[in-house]
């Protein structure tokens, strides 16, 4: 089996992570920065994969299942705050939210 | 093998340059399922087969329906779509994109200079995975789960239609 050289996968990640940090600093509406934090998170758990690939050691494996979970968590918080917000101020404008009242 | 890994890698930049740059929601959220898809073969050929199938049952299923459920609450018509093209003018995207650019090279740079073409692609196995989940991670997996527990409440708790009652009071 041919090998994938480790840099290839890193700069992959790096790639994607980057991708995702665009997405979070030019879109204004709160959905698409969600998506694009998953894109982040999703790159950093990729990087971790390449590096359990590169020693053979399941840690990497095993710290992208944590990565998951905590994807899991915060899409579901983030989502419903996103719903709150919508019922409030009745768009998913992320400067709409700058103000602190309720 | 490096061809799969070559052909998937660049399906899953060219999906995700698509997400940031949708206008439709729905649009990027299927976008953003083929770059996930295709860094799950990225997986696969990485030796992580396991990691491979959580990313498509997980990510791609569980979360990206979540989304898809929010965009359905949220019930965005195509006058959100339009909104969003008035938001993303090509302007916006200059600064951004320039300091990305660099951040990216740097790291690009960095990757490349720093050892020479080490193979990736020792499969780790799921046996040995799931030892070292509950071998020395298992705190790990307890405190993974008191997580999602707590993600559930905030959900439900965040989520929630506030009661009539205590609507009347607060106007």
């Amino acid at each position: 089996m041919a090998s994938v050289s480790m840099e290839y996968g890193l700069i992959l990640a790096g790639i994607l992570f980057t991708l995702g940090l665009v997405g979070v600093l030019v879109r204004r509406n709160l959905l698409f920065m969600l998506l694009s934090i998953e894109i982040m998170l999703n790159a950093a758990g990729l990087a971790f994969v390449v590096a359990g690939a590169r020693w053979a050691q399941p840690d990497g494996q095993v710290i992208f299942l944590f990565i998951l979970t905590m994807a899991a968590a915060e899409v579901s918080v983030g989502l419903a705050l996103i719903l709150q917000i919508y019922r409030h101020m009745k768009t998913l404008d992320a400067d709409a939210a700058d103000e602190m009242r309720g | 093998m490096t061809l799969i890994f070559y052909i998937a890698a660049s399906v899953a930049v060219i999906a995700t340059v698509l997400v940031i740059t949708q206008t439709n929601a729905v649009h990027a959220l299927l976008y953003l399922i083929v770059s996930l898809l295709s860094v799950a073969l990225v997986f696969y050929t990485l030796g992580a087969p396991f990691i491979a199938i959580l990313e498509v049952i997980v990510y791609a299923g569980a979360i990206m329906v979540l989304f898809l459920f929010a965009i359905m609450i949220l019930n965005l018509g195509p006058q959100a779509s339009e909104q969003e093209r008035q938001w993303l003018q090509p302007g916006i995207w200059r600064g951004p994109a320039i300091l990305a650019a660099i951040l990216a090279a740097e790291l690009i740079y960095l990757f490349v200079a720093s050892g020479g073409q080490l193979p990736a692609t020792t499969a780790v196995e799921p046996q040995e995975v799931g030892k070292a989940l509950f071998g020395p991670y298992l705190l790990g997996v307890e405190l993974a789960s008191l997580l999602l527990l707590a993600g559930l409440v905030g959900a439900y708790h965040l989520a929630r239609r506030p009661e009539p009652r205590e609507q009347g009071g607060k106007a």
